[in-house]
Parts: C-alpha cells; structure tokens; sequence
C-alpha cells in the first residue's frame, strides 16, 4: 500500500468518525462519546498530515501548534460555563480565519494567470466566508462578553450600506475570476470583513446564540471551500457537514425560540421606534419589594413552587444553592419544579446544563410545554434572574422586538417572586409588564446572596 | 493549484460536497432542544479539521508572506480544534453527572465539593 493510499484511508476513517460524532451528539446518553470519536477522528486526520509527501517545515508547524493549544487549552478549560456562547464563538471565529488564510495563501503564491475561473471562484468563496464568520464571531463575542452593548445596534440606511458593501464584493469577485489583478483580493478581504460586523451589529439580544450557530455553519462551508482550493477531501466532508448540520440546527434553534430565521436575522431593521417606544414612563411606577423573610414564609406555606432560573443565576453561580432551597422546601412537603425555557441562560440546552451541574434531580426539570399548565396549579413562582423569557409583552405586544416568542406563563401563578439585580431590563432590552403585576414581589440583589438569604430564612421558620 | 494531498479532481470533490451535505442535514435531523448548545459546540469543533489544511499550507511554503500566513492559519486552526473538543467535553460532562435519576453521594460530592454539605 503506498503512502498516498494510506493518508486517503484515514482521511476515510476520519470521515467516518466525524459521522458518527454527529449522531451520537444528538442522543444524551451517546452524546460524551460522540465527541470522543470526532476528536480520535480529528487527531488521526492530523497526524496522518504529517506523513504527507513533500512537507517540510515540521518544527515550524508543531511550534505553531504548541502556540494554538497552549492558548486553547487553559481557555477552554478555565471559562466559566455562564461564559460558554461567547468561548464557542471565538474559537469558531478563528477557525473562520484559518480557513480564510488558507485560501488566500494558495491564491496569492499561484502565478498569476494560473488559476481557472472555478479555481479563483473556490478562493473567493474561501476568504469571503471565512472572513464573514471571524469578523461576525468577533462582535458576537464582544457582544456576548458585554465589550459591547448587547441590543441591536441600528442606523440610518442600514440595508443600503449592507447592500452597498455586498454588492462590492460581488463586483470585485467577478473582476477577479475575468482578469488577473490579484492585488484585488486584499480588497474583497477587508469588505468581507466589513460585511460580516455589518452583518451582526442589528442583531441584539437573545438571537445572538442562533447568529453564532449560523456562524458556525458558514465556518463550515468556508472550510469545505478551503477544502476544494486543497484538494483535501477529509476538509470536504467535514467542512460540510458542519456546514449541513449547523444550517438545519440553526433553524432549529429559531424554531425553539418560536421566530423564523429571517424574523431573527432582519427584524432589528426600522424596529428603532417599537423598541425604545416601550420603555417610556416606567421609571415613575412604583414596584412592589420585599425582605428575604416575607419570600421565605411565601414558600415554606406554598403547595406548591415553580422555579424559573434564568442568565441571572448562572451569572450568579447560584445553581447549587437554589438546589439547597428546593431541597430544603421538599422536605417541608412543598412541591418543587424547575421550568426551563428552551432559551433560558443564553443558548439552548444552556440551562439544563448549568443545572445538572448542580445535581438537580432530572425528572424535576420541566421542559416549557410540560411546566406551562403547572403553572395554573402553583403558588409561587419564583423567577431567578430571568427576564425575557416570562416577558408578556411576547404575547400581548406586537410592537415588541420578542413579540412570537413562546414564554412560559408565569402570569397565571397565584404570587410571583422576582430576583432580580435592578429593575434594569433584560437582555432584549425590553422592559417587562410582569414586573408592576400587583401580585409580584421583587426582592433585590445578587440571586446568590438572596437566595442565601431565603435558605437561612427558611431554616428559621 | 497544487494537489499537495490525498485528493481529486474537481467533480469528484463536487460529488464528495453533496453527499456530504445530505449526511449533514439528515444526521442531526432528531436532536433534542436540550443538545442545541453540546451539538453546535461539537460541530464547531469538527470544522476544525481546517488544522490539516493550514499544515499543508506551512508545510510547504516557499515565501516569507506565505509562511507567515501558513503560521497564523495553523495558530487559529489548532484554537478551533483544541479549544472546540475541550470545551464541548465540559458541556457534557454536566449530562454524564444527571443521567442516572438518582446520584450516588459520591458523584454529588465530587461534582459541587465547595457548596454541598447537610443542611442543618
């Protein structure tokens, strides 16, 4: 068998593994090891590359890979898991930019002229979306890491410059397949770049997760094009297949979040008006608020509790302690459950996980559709940092940047408790209704410290 | 353009890309919402395969510009894929603690030392 025969069957048994990593991600009890298998996969693609005929250089390439994973390593590791979205974002991010350098480099040394058509058409597509996802993984992440403000960020004649600088693109793109002015594509490299900020800044708030899955996919395809500029068939099938899945999982997640696409991707356009037009005259209403004490006698006499944890009690690491309060109030005889929004934390699932970090019992954690008729039934529910996702204004506010999103009908509980740091809003930006209910009480600060707080007071009782 | 590794022509690769395309889609077809975030984790790792083409870049560079991009690309290349596996590992490490209904006191105790303890 020669070499090259072998670099062709890994690459097939890597492909294979990439697969089965897919598959077994979408099942929790397969999902660990479906990522083991992609990584196998991964490191045997890798280290056949080594074996590739005429590659030098390999000192250069395991110090810039030393370089890569000692970055990558203590970040992944040490991230806290609230801060988890906006670690996905980076290293997606870069992987757009890897691959966006991989096309530019083989265009740039090719002799001018020697390229065909479909060849400078695999390198434009390359450079375009690879730079697309880094510069739009950038904002989200900034976003995400509130370097920046989080809502969407709109001007005057927003589609015209996106269409000004797409257009652009698209111009110098077919300049550069017809003539051989190479120089060109450090100009389609900077729109590109442009293109994908310009790209991202109108998307505010909670749809900023799906924007990174949607990044994601684009990763994907710019890898597959680098792939086609290679001629590297393992970078093929695995560039798109992310490039397929991630699509479909980006729709999935708007689904779970009850808005199309489309809704999510251009909604912040000419919304300037509704959006702010909400927040007028609220300051002056006065809200009720009480002592840990008064929430803690509300619970401990409950039938029963139904816990909303939202981003607030993840940023407060509070996971553990509001399991102490349930546990405590369980064996009061209270009934507890956790209803968790598809979208609670900042991504889909985000929730669950933080959660099952805390060794909360699984078969207490409500999915929306399940926990929503409970709620008719309950006496209290007790909302942890969470805003958006019990905001009525989805339901009864078509002006609203949230209206369509399913909530979870925390109205229709007989009290309802908010932990909330101020009455500053939420992620969206939207002020919420709920808040000034007659049957709400808020208790102020850190969900940790008050939380704390209802525990010792619950003891007490 | 160099054919630097293990590859084909254009309409093989063409062939590759669809079939690929249709795996993509029809694989992840049945995800739970709850996987959302671990599944896109996991692909964002995946993608990270672009390490291979970076190498084959500096691998065989020629030019100073061409091994400085060759350097660069396999800097953030080896990000995406190191960074991506470990993170998506730490995302499911949580289901692997809340698979079995009931914990044992061991699991629960490695899993959160600092905040447990009995409650008076």
């Amino acid at each position: 068998m020669s070499l090259g025969t072998g670099i062709r069957l890994a690459d097939l048994i890597a492909a294979i593994c990439f697969i089965l990593a897919l598959r077994g991600l979408t099942g929790p009890k397969t999902a660990r090891y479906g990522n083991l298998l992609g990584a196998v996969g991964m490191a045997l693609a890798i280290a056949i590359t080594f074996a590739t005929n005429g590659l030098h250089h390999f000192l250069l390439i395991a110090v810039a890979m030393l370089v890569g994973a000692a970055i990558a390593v203590p970040a992944a590791r040490l991230v806290k898991m609230t801060a988890m979205p906006q670690m996905v974002a980076a290293f997606n991010g870069v992987g757009g930019g890897a691959a966006a350098l991989i096309a530019l480099s083989k265009f740039l040394t090719a002799p001018t002229g020697s390229l065909a058509v479909y060849q400078v058409v695999e390198v434009l597509l390359g450079v375009v979306i690879g730079c697309v996802s880094f510069s739009g993984s950038c904002i989200a992440f900034a976003k995400l890491q509130e370097l920046m403000t989080g809502r969407a960020i709109t001007y005057p004649g927003q589609q015209v410059w996106n269409a000004i600088v797409g257009v652009g693109i698209l111009g110098l793109a077919i300049t550069l397949c017809v003539s051989s002015t190479s120089w060109l594509i450090v100009i389609v490299l900077g729109l590109a770049l442009i293109f994908g900020v310009a790209f991202v800044l109108p998307i505010g708030g909670a749809d900023v997760p799906v924007l990174i899955s949607l990044l994601n996919s684009f990763t994907g395809l710019a890898v597959a094009a680098s792939g086609f500029v290679l001629h590297s068939v393992v970078l093929v099938v695995a560039g798109t297949l992310v490039g397929a899945s991630g699509t479909l999982l980006t729709q999935k997640m708007s689904q779970a979040m009850g808005r199309s696409l489309p809704n999510i991707l251009f909604s912040a356009f000419g919304s300037v008006i509704t959006a702010t037009g909400g927040a007028e005259g609220d300051t002056t209403r006065s809200v009720r608020s009480a002592s840990a004490e008064d929430v803690a006698i509300l619970l401990a006499y409950a039938n029963k509790v139904i816990i909303v944890p939202g981003y607030g009690l993840a940023v407060a690491q509070a996971q553990h302690t509001i399991r102490e309060l349930a546990d405590l109030l369980e064996s009061r005889g209270v009934e507890v459950i956790y209803a968790i929004h598809p979208v609670a934390g900042r991504m889909p699932g985000h929730m669950n996980v933080l959660l099952a970090e805390a060794n909360v019992p699984y078969e207490q954690l409500k999915e929306m559709d399940e926990a929503n008729p409970e709620f008719q039934s309950a006496d209290v529910a007790l909302v942890v940092g969470a805003n958006d996702v019990v905001n009525p204004a989805a339901k009864n506010n078509p002006g609203s940047p949230i209206y369509g999103m399913p909530i979870l009908a925390v109205d229709e509980a007989r009290n309802i408790v908010f932990m909330k740091r101020s009455m500053r809003p939420g992620f969206a930006g939207i002020d919420n209704e709920l808040l000034f209910d007659p049957k709400t009480t808020m208790l102020f600060g850190d969900a940790k410290d008050s939380l704390t707080k209802v525990v010792a007071a619950v003891k007490a009782l | 353009m160099i054919a630097v590794a293990a590859g084909g022509d254009i309409l093989s690769l063409i062939t590759v890309f669809v079939l690929a395309a249709f795996v993509g889609f029809e694989v992840i077809a049945k995800v739970p919402s709850t996987l959302h975030t671990p599944l896109m984790s996991g692909t964002n790792a995946i993608h990270g395969v672009v390490l291979v083409g970076a190498m084959l870049v500096l691998g065989t560079v020629h030019g100073t510009g061409e091994l400085v991009l060759g350097f660069a690309a396999v800097v953030l290349a080896t990000l995406n894929v190191v960074g991506g596996f470990v993170v998506t590992d730490r995302m499911l490490e949580m289901f692997k603690v809340r698979k079995p209904p009931k914990v044992s006191t061991e699991a629960a105790g490695a899993a959160a030392p600092s905040t447990e303890g009995d409650p008076k």
